[in-house]
């Protein structure tokens, strides 16, 4: 059971580290606590639609600002959706991102928008790298036959 | 006739006379005898009519001359007028547009710096990321100043009117100015009677601004003593008022006089009224009349300033810029807004000795039947969290009447029963002899460090009372310099320190991670909750309507962890069918913001729909057994909004919503929501 005890010191350090940089925040914590027995990948399956749902509006999003004429209404409607998911996933930084990105919008910023495009793109990698390892550790935690500590 | 008189003009007429005598010649000479008279009455009447014919000339001659020129003088006024006017209103404009121009990047440039913080940083770029918010934010708030002088010149300030919780608004700027105030060593306190009510309805950000730019002054010019800001209703403020002038001038926060607060609303009308309506209550009617009062001890204003002390961008000196900043707009818009909520302000102010300023406001009686997010999120924080320091009892150790006045109101706020004793002694007698020892003992700084033996003693003694869990002891102290460290050897650690202004969120904090209640009493609270939705929602179908997947599935995640049979759409129209009548739905969660049909139009859609059932089943053209015996459809639908500007409560309202729920779920508030309507729509379903 060593490894077990390894793994979950793994699974808390990187969780807390996560939090504590913003990358993650309080809706993460309420998502683990919706999962039970009868509901046993429930974290997973809403990671994953989000991840979906996360690249097809990232698409939507370059390909509609690199239009001649630029729909800021639509514009601000993607990201709105975007900021929608990533608060309902617990993303921070993610949604962070989008509430400033939205401000451009308004504004009609054409600049600030593909700047904020990028940037936005970027914390979603970012955090979907986090989420990808996080779930692994989990997996392992649970394949060796060890629980996944909650964190409070 | 005849001879003498002599008068020689040279005027004579010859005249020749003949008698009929040829060797005769006579001559008649005709001169005249005397000089004739000066002809005065010609004279004088001529000479008049000249004069009054030329004075009446020139008179005319100036009139006319006047008025040409004040109709020229008019006209150029008329120019310059216009100019002035149109130069003032482009000014404003200039400022409000470059005002904009300038907060856009400027919020940027604070966004990015709080984006910043959040990154790995050492604690040199921390210091810097922080001095550089404090610049921004600095900057931010001097635009708004500048707009809302332009505001208010071109009429366009107004006051909204929602429920707010006084208490609240004065503990967050009480935040705001903590660490200046414990920075300078000034004592900071807020004091508000019981008599103002919990909820008022009213302005609270403008509220805010006013005591915001109040304190704010005082604490610039402040460098000892104290900063004292008290709110009361005005029906009880003239007796305390009267009461003050009879204590000594010792007896106030700090012990150091202060200007006198009768004096700072002397010619308030709101008083003058007090001796024809003594029957004054607020109770009858709506309204409640708060008057404010923040007192300092600082320098004071000069007596040749005091005069312009409201006058807008006047300072006191040319040098207060340099050394404190700001552009002296403050206290001009602060009397605008008193004015606006009915109010009236002044102050008195002694040189050398400090300043007090008064304000009075009207407000209305709050009754929050609609939700107000943000402030019931605190009041249940605090609801919350007062429960578990509810019924405690506590001791307070302070001689100074008015600070310890100050100390109880807030540890009464967290329902905690308070005794107060005067100095330590006393403080035995209390522990020894009642026979409910205090839970929590707090004892001010100064009365810790007078005396430290006696200090000591009390420690031990209270550590050796017979009761399960020692009394905890906290000191009250305004600063932040270290506590005189006992060197004498005995083994006595320094009690935990609670730096003051007091609050409500810093108290419980404080108290909290002492007592190591918080963490458990939350579990508790928490589970009390997720219990009661249990029991709210098991086997209740709800429709969940959102068209992003993620919201979708989080919230039917939520809602089935409660033990709800949840159905899913992704569409209004897939909404609309879904709930046409007969269906076995016992409530809705919409999200407003959808493509082709928001929640708004869906809900109002669905509402027409129960309508005309409801019509045609009443008369009879439908019969209820067809619809499940349910002759009034109307299935509860709450609106899922991450906007909380976006969804008003009037919006909601008007399309026949029911009420609306933060996305993503908060537990607290989901609870109040669907507890609101369950007993009336869900008993209807069998």
């Amino acid at each position: 059971m060593e490894i077990v005890g390894q793994l979950q010191k793994q699974y808390v350090d990187f969780i807390n580290s996560l939090f504590r940089e913003g990358y993650l925040d309080d809706q993460y914590v309420q998502l683990q606590k919706l999962q039970d027995d009868s509901n046993p990948e429930f974290v997973v399956e809403v990671v994953s639609i989000f991840f979906e749902d996360s690249e097809k509006l990232l698409n939507d999003l370059a390909s509609s600002i690199q239009q001649q004429v630029v729909d800021f209404k639509k514009v601000d409607g993607y990201v709105h959706q975007f900021k929608g998911s990533s608060s309902s996933v617990g993303a921070q930084r993610v949604k962070n991102a989008c509430v400033a990105f939205r401000n451009f919008c308004e504004e009609k910023n054409l600049d600030g928008c593909s700047r904020f495009l990028n940037l936005v793109k970027q914390e979603f990698y970012l955090v979907k790298n986090k989420l990808e390892t996080l779930l692994r550790l989990e997996q392992q935690i649970l394949q060796a036959g060890g629980t996944v500590p909650l964190i409070e | 006739m005849y001879g003498s008189n002599i008068l020689n003009d040279g005027m004579r007429h010859v005249s020749d006379l003949n008698f009929g005598d040829p060797f005769r010649k006579h001559e008649m000479h005709c001169r005249f005898k005397l000089k004739p008279p000066w002809p005065w009455v010609a004279i004088t009447t001529s000479s008049g009519i000249l004069v009054i014919a030329l004075l009446m000339g020139q008179i005319f001659h100036a009139t006319m001359n006047r008025i040409a020129k004040v109709e020229d003088d008019y006209h150029e006024m008329m120019e310059l007028k216009k100019r002035a006017e149109a130069a003032d209103v482009a000014k404003s404009r200039f400022l409000a547009t470059v005002s904009h121009e300038i907060r856009t990047p400027m919020n940027g440039v604070l966004g990015m710096l709080h984006m910043l913080m959040d990154t790995d940083l050492d604690e040199t770029q921390e210091d810097y990321i922080r001095t550089a918010q404090e610049s921004g934010k600095a900057l931010v708030s001097l635009i708004n100043e500048v707009l809302d002088q332009a505001k208010i010149e071109s009429g366009r300030l107004e006051l909204e009117a929602v429920c707010f919780d006084l208490r609240a608004i004065l503990d967050d700027v009480l935040s705001l100015f903590s660490g200046k105030s414990q920075e300078k060593g000034v004592e900071l306190a807020v004091y508000v009677s019981d008599k103002v009510p919990a909820k008022l309805v009213g302005d609270p950000g403008r509220f805010r601004q006013i005591i915001t730019n109040l304190m704010g002054n005082s604490i610039k010019f402040t460098e000892k003593g104290h900063v004292y800001v008290t709110v009361h209703l005005v029906e009880e403020a003239v007796n305390l008022m009267d009461v003050e002038m009879e204590s000594p001038s010792n007896s106030t926060l700090s012990g150091l006089p202060v200007a006198d607060r009768r004096q700072s609303c002397a010619g308030f009308k709101a008083f003058s009224q007090e001796e024809y309506a003594p029957m004054f209550s607020s109770s009858s009617t709506n309204q409640v009349n708060l008057i404010v009062s923040v007192e300092d001890t600082g320098q004071g204003i000069p007596l040749e300033a005091q005069s312009r002390v409201f006058t807008p961008f006047m300072q006191v000196g040319p040098s207060i810029t340099r050394t404190h900043g700001g552009t002296g707009i403050g206290l001009s818009i602060s009397r605008f807004l008193v004015q606006l909520m009915k109010g009236e302000i002044g102050f008195a102010s002694l040189p050398q000795i400090g300043s007090t300023f008064t304000f009075t406001a009207v407000f209305t009686h709050g009754c929050c039947n609609v939700n107000d997010q943000k402030s019931q999120k605190i009041n249940n924080q605090l609801n919350s969290i007062s429960l578990e320091f509810r019924e405690m009892r506590a001791l307070l150790v302070d001689p100074r009447l008015v600070r310890a006045k100050v100390s109880v109101y807030h540890i009464k706020r967290l329902g905690i029963h308070v005794e107060v004793v005067r100095d330590l002694n006393k403080g035995f007698f209390s522990v020894n002899t009642e026979n409910s020892i205090p839970n929590i003992v707090f004892i001010e700084r100064e009365v810790w460090d007078k005396d430290l033996a006696l200090s000591t003693l009390f420690l031990n003694k209270l550590r050796s009372l017979d009761c399960i869990v020692t009394p905890k002891l906290f000191l009250l102290s305004s600063t932040i310099s270290s506590t005189r460290a006992i060197s004498t050897g005995s083994s006595v650690s320094t009690p935990s320190v609670i730096l003051k202004p007091l609050r409500a969120s810093l108290l419980t904090a404080s108290l909290q991670r002492s007592m190591g209640i918080g963490n458990r009493g939350n579990h508790r609270n928490g589970e009390l909750r997720i219990l009661s939705l249990r029991n709210l929602l098991r086997g209740r179908k709800i429709l969940v309507v959102d068209d992003n997947l993620v919201n979708l599935k989080v919230a039917a995640g939520a809602l089935k962890k409660y033990g709800a049979d949840v159905v899913l759409a992704e569409r209004g129209k897939e909404a609309i069918s879904l709930l046409t009548p007969p269906h076995h739905f016992d409530a809705c969660f919409m999200d407003i913001q959808m493509p082709e049909m928001d929640g708004f139009e869906a809900t109002k859609r669905i509402r027409d729909m129960e309508s005309s059932f409801n019509n045609r089943i009443h008369i009879g053209e439908l019969s209820v057994e067809a619809y499940r015996n349910i002759s009034t459809w109307h299935v509860p639908i709450l609106a899922m909004t991450a906007d909380v500007i976006q969804a008003t409560s009037e919006e909601c309202l008007k399309c026949g919503m029911d009420g609306y729920v933060s996305k993503p779920f908060e537990a607290e508030q989901l609870y109040r929501e669907v507890s609101r309507f369950s007993h009336t729509a869900l008993n209807e379903i069998p």
